[in-house]
């Protein structure tokens, strides 16, 4: 019963959010469309981070890197080859890219299975260490990737970027992979794999002596969660229609990283309505970063002021409310119990 | 079952176990006691793989003909292999319900991968169709199915205690290693206990390792007992021939 009407529940926003695509769609303009399909994105990417760091209790900063590689791929990948020459003047493109031009979805598809392949490969190393070591290894990795990119001049366009990415990316992609990434973390936490999961974030001596195989579930969780920020990063790449190595700084990580914990560590549907507020709140707090006239006094903007008010609210969030602020208080006795 | 030879465990200059050798047979119920500090949770600890012994060999047979050198396997591996524990602290996965717990300790032997789970393949289905039924089984064995739903961290202890029973029972395993499972029971609940271990031996034909402090406990179910002092072992034999030793007595009570 309880399944029933959760699958009911599920249906209906899916039907609710089609409809209201498609009215966006048709009433909005281009500013607002943006901002939609970049909320899309941010679902896709807040759950991805979330089933590292929320459902498996890894502590991991490397989402900018990933994304930077499913980027690059789509943008190399999807870009017609006259534009390639057009970007590559500096120094030519590697010939075995030069004359590839494919689909949106194969190119989201390789750019997922190397953003995938990659997790794994660093994931093998790093995964071994905890909390705060593997948060600092993830962050160099992205850090590595950024630098790698801005010097791989005849494989990535160096500095200068790639531009002219053809914009496959609307509502309905960016929604859409939004939608097949609750619907594969859903059925993923719900099943035997996912309860693993949950179970090492609770505890890996138990964990293990369960046995669960705590690296192949990590390295798992891991590459599930990096082929998606791949992909996310593709619609990304493809939304803007340029791309460079500096768009993927940290900054990008700790946007994401607000909304998994604004939403909640662990929480599905917490990480998809923070997902949407952030992205909102990231456009409408603009006039913060701008002076302000009230009339009697004139504020002069700072830029980055929205910033600050974010890490502001994070700080009270993690200070009052680790729970995520969708969460029910539900289990405090239970957390007292526990003591 | 399991047969431990010469194993000794130090850190750094702390000796925690010293050549320590015991056997532990088919069916039997066997009882490892001692003085706090003794060296007992660390014999659980090497014997489980979270600690790698620094001499000694461990050998188990869960059948016959089949013997597995346990020394450098990982915990994970031994699990795999039959051998199961609970901890002197519980560890139960706290956020999760008391129904997971026990899923997750179905979770070894599922067979499908992890992309036939996120599909719900039918035969995904039918192997989790079955670990809900066998979990809500044990459960009911340890009488906890109207808790089902609730998270494991706000059980009261002794429930704690007896959930993560049903979650190592849930990994199959042949040996089951027991660390102090009376430790704050009541005479009562000590009571029931005894008889859930003699019951869960028989039902799941187990063979059972296990430290205890209440006596009454080790003397009733143990059919061999080892007593461990300062990582040494001071005695062995049955539960009468262990209480009329006298390094035993000196060992609990102090030279007078």
């Amino acid at each position: 019963m309880n399944e029933q009407r959760r699958t009911r529940l599920a249906l209906l926003a899916l039907v609710g959010t089609v409809l209201a695509l498609f009215l966006a769609n048709k009433y909005l303009d281009d500013y607002k469309i943006r901002i939609i399909n970049l909320s899309g994105i941010y679902v896709t990417l807040g759950l991805s981070m979330n089933l590292i760091n929320g459902f498996t209790g890894l502590f991991s900063l490397g989402h900018a890197g990933f994304m930077a590689v499913g980027a690059y791929t789509v943008g190399l990948l999807t870009m017609p080859i006259p534009m390639k020459e057009m970007n590559f003047f500096f120094q030519p493109i590697v010939p075995w890219l030069a004359n590839v031009e494919m689909g949106f979805l194969p190119a989201l598809l390789v750019a997922g299975l190397i953003s995938a392949f990659l997790g794994v490969l660093i994931g093998a190393p790093v995964l071994r260490l905890r909390d705060d070591y593997l948060a600092i290894a993830t962050l160099g990795f992205a850090e590595i990737i950024r630098v790698v990119f801005t010097n791989t001049q005849s494989l990535t366009n160096g500095a200068l970027g790639l531009k002219g990415i053809p914009n496959y990316t609307n509502t309905w992609w960016s929604w859409g992979v939004a939608f097949v990434t609750i619907w594969f973390v859903s059925f993923l936490i719900r099943g035997s794999y996912g309860k693993a999961f949950m179970a090492i974030r609770e505890d890996e001596i138990a964990a293990e002596a369960m046995g669960i195989n705590l690296f192949r579930h990590k390295v798992l969780s891991f590459a599930f969660a990096s082929f998606f920020a791949g992909v996310a990063g593709g619609l990304l790449a493809s939304l803007l229609g340029t791309i460079d190595p500096n768009m993927f700084r940290i900054t990008l990580t700790f946007n994401i990283l607000l909304i998994v914990v604004l939403g909640g560590l662990g929480r599905i549907t917490g990480t998809v309505v923070a997902a949407v507020v952030v992205t909102v709140m990231m456009e409408a707090l603009r006039f913060l970063d701008e002076s302000i006239n009230l009339g009697f006094i004139q504020i002069k903007g700072i830029p980055g002021m929205r910033m600050v008010i974010f890490s502001i609210i994070l700080i009270l969030v993690v200070v009052l409310r680790r729970e995520g602020l969708l969460t029910r208080l539900k289990g405090r006795e239970a957390s007292y119990a526990e003591n | 079952m399991l047969r431990i030879e010469n194993l000794t465990m130090k850190f750094g200059g702390v000796v925690a176990c010293s050549s320590f050798s015991a056997e532990v047979k088919r069916g039997q119920i066997v009882g490892l006691i001692g003085p706090n500090g003794a060296g007992k949770t660390t014999v659980f600890n090497v014997i489980t793989g979270v600690y790698k012994p620094t001499e000694g060999q461990i050998f188990f047979h869960p059948r016959d003909g089949e013997t597995h050198q346990l020394v450098g396997l990982s915990p994970d591996r031994i699990a795999k292999l039959g051998i199961c524990r609970t901890f002197q602290n519980t560890r139960l996965f706290g956020q999760l319900s008391v129904l997971d717990n026990v899923f997750i300790g179905n979770h070894l032997r599922l067979k499908s991968n992890v992309l036939s789970s996120v599909l719900r393949i039918p035969s995904y289905a039918r192997e989790e169709r079955e670990i809900y039924e066998k979990s809500l089984y044990l459960l009911e064995k340890i009488g906890l199915q109207d808790f089902k739903d609730e998270r494991a961290s706000s059980l009261p202890y002794g429930m704690q205690r007896r959930l993560e029973m049903a979650r190592a029972l849930a990994t199959e395993p042949k040996l089951l290693l027991l660390d102090e499972p009376a430790a704050g029971m009541n005479p009562q609940e000590t009571r029931e206990l005894t008889d859930f271990i003699q019951e869960i031996k028989e039902e799941f034909d187990l063979t059972i390792f296990l430290i205890e402090h209440h006596m009454e406990v080790v003397m009733e179910i143990s059919e061999r007992i080892y007593v461990l002092d300062h990582g040494v072992l001071i005695a062995e034999g049955s539960p009468s021939e262990v209480q009329r030793n006298a390094k035993v007595i000196e060992a609990y009570l102090g030279v007078g």
